[in-house]
């Protein structure tokens, strides 16, 4: 790999780790769709910056930006506090309105500088190696790398500083609310750096992949454990794997890395969706399967135990009998199910008839009573 | 009267506003349901999942087609939307992520063929971005036959299901328990959604058209309870923004028809929290301000009967206001007192003083005594 391609890598993994970190706390929230609503909202925001300094690489852009996009969030609070229209319905009807005003702006002033419209939604990650941050004539590097580890930094930082914090007022607000944690000023915190971090990725890796990245990888970390601090530190290797595994699908294809990463993101969700251990789509089936066997050979083992020693054992107990009307089984699936039953040794057989050996009547009771 | 004639005879401000007009109206129809069953923002991701849809169509059949186009960001957005439905039924993920996930992955898919297609296609391929920010006035008649024929399918399908669409809006529970196949209507309804929303796709673009779902309907909403006044309601808030949008837009230059009509509809929602008669905020503040002086003067009145019924003769036993201002431990006093002698409660005597009417007796009893004889 060149260096270029090297520094690409680089700026991509660090910009995911940095929108895994908050993203975790957006999806714990049921908040994810505030990160796309934020990351357009700051459109806006970016275009009075710009128009008032005529600078793109001002730091008041970030500000301006992270300001829009607390301006969004505190916009949606108050529709949403009238009790007039939804939570959803409230974001839905904030970003795009914010997102117009900022073409409109964009497009009666700033006609044809750099701005436009479709960088700024789809970003340009392969062009981010040119933007070079030079201090005293020595180049240090990608400006855009020098950014992003700075917000993934701070995220890191803030989230391992207020880890309790953020994890009482995401689970349990009254409780947070009743120590004295102010969880509205958590959540503007947390809101702020959403903010931050999409307007410091928006130019080099576009909204749509900020929204990727925030969204995909806690998700699929989601789909693999229970813990908060496992799903943060999951959430963000997965959204590192993500973004190595997108930039070698761009360089396969030579297409969009921005779309590439994003691609995968949704093709590394998929691997957990079909094979997480335990909530993966195959394991659920696999276990429904044997739950279903299991409850089978209960049953079987309970109507067997109900009828022995009785007169009517001899009939009851036929392998014959038992796909008859009275439980419903198939010919197929009975044979199947006495040959599971007579390997898990909770019956044996007798020609056509069944018997229970001690630990099939063993569990017979122990469902009985429990 | 130069804009109508201009609207009847200019071919190109006649076809965008018409088209305009008519996703307006199919979108605010639709999004009625999206936003009631809470899925407001279904809106947004089937629009960016549609991306890979346009792609994919021109890619395989090589034609700009409209029809072609349209089915294509069709078929994406469903097999999108029915992912997201999967995804929650049976998983422990959200809507919300569900969403965000489908959405940017699809429209990263879209990204990654365009950028295939822009590098292999050429200039043949110009104008599929167009779709991303959409670009009314670029529409042609072809267009507005294709948004005329989805959008007529989509409306005549949400009347012959109104009922079932109802129950499953408002109670699916009971539309499950009366036998209604409940995930058939759900994939229906969701379907007619994904139509309606590629139908407006290439005016207003893909960020856009989620604005076009839920503000008509968060409009209608405030100004009726009856589903069968808010559907219509919120296509007829829809069609106005499509067509004054695309006016608007027509008369000032340099100013993009999509945010336009976002803006104008965006306004039209503003306009309807604040104003609508009942649920809008001003009526909310002038009726809790209109409580609020009603029970100030009542409060005043018993006061005041209170103070009089020790008399032999409360009609004829005047006090001092600051008595009754102590009494009531607030403001307003004064101002209960003019509203009270203007409903003949109370007058003043000369000195300053005020006395209750024979009518202020009666009143001033019943509140303080409220039933009759206790």
């Amino acid at each position: 790999m060149s260096v270029p391609q090297l520094e690409i890598l680089a700026i991509a993994m660090v910009t995911a780790v940095g929108c895994a970190t908050v993203g975790t706390f957006l999806m714990l929230r049921r908040l994810a769709m505030l990160s796309d609503a934020i990351s357009h909202a700051i459109l806006p925001g970016i275009a009075v910056a710009f128009l008032l300094t005529g600078d793109l690489g001002s730091p008041w852009m970030l500000v301006a930006a992270a300001l829009t996009g607390l301006l969004t969030v505190a916009l949606v609070e108050l529709l949403h506090g009238t009790r007039r229209v939804k939570e959803d319905a409230a974001i839905g009807l904030v970003f795009p309105a914010l997102f117009s005003l900022g073409i409109v702006l964009i497009t009666r002033h700033a006609g044809d500088v750099h701005l436009d419209t479709d960088a700024v939604l789809l970003g340009e990650l392969a062009f981010a190696p040119f933007d070079r941050l030079v201090i005293g004539g020595q180049d240090w590097g990608p400006r855009h790398l020098w950014l992003m580890s700075g917000v993934t930094t701070l995220n890191l930082i803030v989230v391992v500083v207020f880890f309790k914090e953020l994890k009482l007022a995401t689970f349990d607000p009254g409780l947070a609310a009743s120590l004295g944690l102010a969880p509205g000023l958590i959540h503007y915190g947390l809101m702020a750096l959403v903010s931050v971090t999409a307007v410091g990725a928006f130019d080099s890796v576009g909204l749509v992949l900020v929204v990727a990245l925030m969204v995909g990888p806690p998700a699929t970390a989601y789909l693999l454990t229970d813990h908060l601090n496992r799903l943060l530190i999951l959430a963000a290797l997965i959204g590192a794997l993500d973004a190595a595994l997108g930039f070698a699908l761009a360089t396969w294809w030579d297409a969009s890395i921005a779309g590439c990463i994003a691609v995968a993101v949704g093709l590394v969700f998929l691997v957990g969706f079909l094979a997480a251990p335990e909530r993966g789509l195959v394991a659920v089936m696999l276990r429904r399967r044997r739950q279903r066997w299991e409850f089978a050979r209960t049953v079987l083992a309970i109507h067997l135990a109900q009828h022995e020693g009785r007169p009517e054992e001899a009939e009851e107990s036929r392998i014959d009998h038992l796909h008859g009307r009275e439980v419903g089984w198939t010919p197929e699936f009975t044979l199947k199910l006495v040959t599971l039953a007579e390997e898990s040794g909770l019956v044996v057989r007798d020609g056509q008839r069944l018997r229970l050996t001690d630990s099939g009547r063993d569990l017979a009771a122990r469902t009985l009573t429990c | 009267m130069n804009l109508l004639h201009d609207l009847v005879f200019d071919y190109t401000l006649r076809t965008v506003g018409l088209g305009s007009a008519a996703l307006g109206l199919v979108s605010g129809a639709l999004g009625t349901f999206a936003v009631l069953r809470r899925q407001s923002l279904l809106g947004d991701a089937v629009s960016h999942a549609a991306l890979p849809g346009i792609v994919l169509a021109f890619l395989l059949t090589g034609s700009k087609a409209p029809l072609v186009l349209v089915l294509g960001a069709a078929l994406a957005g469903w097999c999108a939307a029915l992912l997201v439905m999967l995804v929650v039924r049976t998983t422990r993920i959200k809507m919300d992520t569900a969403l965000g996930l489908l959405l940017s992955t699809f429209f990263g898919l879209g990204l990654v063929l365009l950028s295939v297609v822009q590098r292999s296609a050429g200039a043949g391929q110009a104008g599929l971005d167009r779709f991303l920010f959409g670009q009314a006035a670029a529409l042609v008649g072809e267009d507005l036959v294709t948004m005329a024929i989805l959008g007529t399918m989509v409306l005549t399908a949400l009347l012959v299901f109104w009922k079932e669409f109802k129950l499953l809006s408002f109670d699916p529970d009971l539309a499950a328990v009366l036998g209604l196949p409940v995930r058939g209507l759900d994939i229906l309804l969701t379907s007619l959604l994904v139509v309606a929303i590629v139908i407006g796709l290439q005016t207003v673009g893909v960020v856009l058209m989620s604005a076009m779902i839920v503000a008509p309907a968060a409009a209608a909403r405030q100004w009726t309870d009856r589903l069968d006044r808010m559907v219509p309601l919120a296509g007829l808030f829809g069609a106005l923004a499509g067509l004054s949008g695309a006016v608007i837009s027509s008369m000032v230059p340099h100013l993009p028809t999509g945010p336009t009509i976002v803006l104008v509809i965006t306004t039209i929602t503003v306009f309807s929290l604040l104003a609508a008669p009942r649920r809008g905020l001003l009526a909310e503040q002038l009726r809790l301000r209109r409580q609020r002086r009603h029970l100030a003067s009542d409060t005043v009145l018993a006061d005041l009967y209170r103070l009089a019924a020790q008399h032999s003769e409360p009609a004829a036993a005047p006090h001092a206001v600051n008595v009754l201002r102590t009494m009531a431990a607030g403001t307003g006093v004064r101002r209960a007192l003019n509203q009270l002698a203007q409903q003949n409660l109370v007058r003043s005597e000369a000195d300053g003083q005020w006395v209750l009417t024979e009518a202020g007796v009666v009143r001033g009893r019943q509140l303080v005594q409220p039933k009759d004889g206790s």
